[in-house]
């Protein structure tokens, strides 16, 4: 590979200011949004005492499995030491934390009492998940930064394999520990299997690099830098292999639940009596979310530029619907108290709770959004983690 | 003359002195007493609570196991508990949560068997596990058990991030959904915070009832699970009791008969 050269993005343009003040407006647009739900109360949400996390939830939680997943593309250069991608290594840490960033912020607003995150910060119980994310996501925001230094300051780029892998380890258990938040419920069916762990961490594969390659062609799009078919469609080709591995794991864990017979009932909700759960289940999650992009990423016009982006959006609606039918379908089906019998109460038992997300929830969790690429945006044009250059001449080694 | 002023001015100093002195002791006793009072007042309290019916000799003791026995079979009216529960926590004073917003700590269940039609109705409320998934999920700590099984939620430390809610089997948890006012003195409850079901921490540490249990008609009975000569234990003993969903193996300190 010959030498490449990072440049920051120049700032002093019309773009780059177009770009800064719209992020910055959906970001204080979701900022708002959580002040409004915070200062009157969840009743102003969609929530309730059955639907519990909505669709902040989804938002932030799409997020943050996306983060672990966006840094790949440089675990991919690091750990396993493939040349291709190790230009794209500064971009992937960096976007992997702009994501973490901006779900954590949605998962923060969300809480009943976000003013309390300092006793979450000194009050610990580790026996709680939610405690060991804490420290995951706080430990992860460290070593990627740890990582980054040694990719972008040349006297430590030697220690670039080791922090490499310290985060690549660190990713796997951090989004282990966030399917896991799901995994160990046991009251709910939806949840009550170990599968939720490996899968969220293929989810983040696949949702993570969705955005990843979005981000770099919108960048290298805005700023006129050539971005050779070399690496677009070697990180399209692995796309379409996370994606093809999402579905297997959709297939299994559905497969598995049918298997026993105290599942059954919450694999029927999903797959046919569900209602907008299995609407978003059979139709965007598994037809426009995975067929459609497997089929756009391997056609004969899958190298196309419009035809990959397409895909990638696909894949990260497609990958919200699923954490949709998840999260708020997984609540919506009753608990049993009583298994085999009927029950109701004044309470809702024994029925499918109703949800719909309002307003204010929708905006934080675009506020999410917004954050990470406000972040992207300042980041890019601050230091220097894009290569000047991304074309074939420099990055194919069999390139003339 | 000069003297006699300068005398007068010191004896005037040294009685400034005195007056200080005195007033400083004075202070001293009172901030002892004022510091000591409550601590006396507690251990009255806590004396006082010896001559109750529950043996909650030593504070909640962690050889005491305080538990509940619902009867369903009596035919009471299980919606008189829920309105003495609402009245003693002050719930049901929402004005903007909708219906499925509102927190209720009991509620009245109906079940039916599909197959033989059989019908049965019982109160269910938080079911005070010994292996309580709400205290193991709670990132905070703020999700406690007293050490005489008493679940309960710390108000003042509770971050409302909802997990112990996901957690629960039982549903017996709410989530304050608006700003309150006009709470009870007993029951501090807060927009933004989890709230369940503390089995009337306030009304046993009195040496009195929960107060589902005082407007059951004797169809709830509450007492010590670990004391076999308790009420409670001896009703188990002779006619059994099963809790609800005992194959979560959460031991769960409320018991039923005729389920």
């Amino acid at each position: 590979m010959k030498k490449l050269h990072f440049l920051e993005v120049e700032g002093n343009t019309k773009g780059f200011y177009t770009f800064l003040g719209l992020f910055s407006l959906i970001s204080v647009i979701g900022i708002l949004a959580a002040y409004y739900m915070e200062h009157n109360g969840h009743w102003v949400t969609g929530m309730n005492n059955q639907i519990i996390w909505g669709t902040p939830h989804v938002f932030a939680i799409f997020l943050i499995v996306a983060a672990s997943g966006a840094l790949n593309v440089a675990s991919i250069s690091s750990v396993f030491a493939k040349t291709p991608y190790k230009p794209l290594a500064r971009l992937s840490g960096m976007l992997a934390l702009a994501l973490l960033s901006g779900g954590l912020m949605v998962l923060l607003l969300d809480l009943g009492r976000p003013d309390r995150l300092i006793v979450a910060m000194t009050k610990f119980n580790f026996v709680s998940i939610f405690t060991w994310n804490i420290f995951l996501y706080t430990g992860f925001m460290g070593i990627v930064g740890i990582y980054l230094w040694t990719m972008m300051d040349r006297p430590y780029n030697s220690l670039t394999r080791k922090a490499g892998m310290a985060a690549f380890i660190w990713r796997l258990i951090l989004t282990t520990g966030t399917g896991s938040i799901f995994g160990f419920l046991i009251a709910r069916e939806a949840y009550d299997s170990a599968l939720l762990a490996p899968m969220f961490i293929i989810m983040s594969f696949s949702f993570g690099l969705a955005f990843f390659i979005l981000v770099l062609m919108g960048l290298y799009k805005y700023t006129q830098r050539d971005l050779g078919d070399f690496i677009v469609n070697r990180l399209k080709n692995l796309l379409g292999v996370f994606v093809a591995a999402v579905l297997y794991f959709v297939l299994v864990y559905h497969v598995t639940n049918l298997y026993s017979a105290d599942h059954r009932g919450i694999t029927a909700f999903i797959l046919t009596d569900g209602g907008i759960y299995t609407f978003l289940f059979w139709v965007v999650q598994i037809v426009l979310g995975s067929l459609v992009p497997l089929a756009l990423l391997y056609a004969p016009t899958g190298k196309n530029r419009t035809m990959i982006g397409l895909a990638s959006v696909l894949i990260i609606i497609g990958g919200m619907a699923q954490l949709y039918v998840i999260i708020i379908g997984g609540q919506a089906y009753p608990m049993h108290l009583f298994p085999g019998m009927e029950v109701s109460s004044s309470f809702y038992d024994g029925v499918v709770a109703s949800y719909a997300p309002s307003l204010p929830e929708v905006l934080l969790g675009v506020g999410g959004f917004g954050v990470t690429l406000l972040l992207v945006t300042v980041a890019v044009a601050v230091l220097k983690f894009l290569p000047g250059s991304l074309a074939d001449a420099l990055t194919d080694p069999h390139s003339k | 003359m000069t003297i006699n002023i300068e005398n007068e001015k010191q004896q005037d100093a040294a009685t400034k002195v005195e007056t200080s002195r005195r007033n400083f002791i004075f202070g001293s006793v009172a901030a002892a007493g004022l510091t000591v009072a409550p601590a006396v007042m507690l251990y009255q309290t806590a004396n006082a609570r010896s001559l109750s019916d529950f043996s909650l000799k030593d504070g909640a003791s962690s050889k005491v196991r305080l538990g509940m026995l619902v009867d369903t079979s009596k035919q009471v009216d299980w919606n008189k508990s829920v309105e003495a529960c609402n009245k003693e926590h002050g719930l049901g004073n929402e004005k903007d949560s909708r219906d499925d917003q509102k927190t209720q700590y009991i509620r009245v269940v109906d079940v039916k068997n599909k197959g033989t039609g059989y019908t049965m109705s019982l109160p269910v409320m938080c079911q005070h596990c010994e292996q309580a998934p709400c205290i193991d999920v709670c990132p905070t700590g703020a999700s406690m058990k007293r050490p005489d099984g008493i679940v309960l939620v710390d108000s003042h430390r509770c971050i409302g991030c909802r997990y112990c809610m996901m957690a629960c089997p039982y549903k017996a948890r709410s989530f304050v959904h608006e700003v309150l006012t006009d709470q009870t003195e007993n029951t501090p409850r807060g927009k933004g915070c989890v709230e369940s079901c503390n089995m009337c921490v306030n009304r046993i540490d009195k040496g009195q009832e929960p107060a589902c249990v005082k407007a059951s008609n004797g169809a709830i009975v509450f007492g010590d699970l670990n004391d076999p000569t308790s009420t409670i234990s001896a009703l188990l003993k002779e006619h059994g009791g099963k809790q609800i969903r005992a194959d979560l193996k959460l031991n769960p300190g409320v018991y039923y008969q005729g389920i």
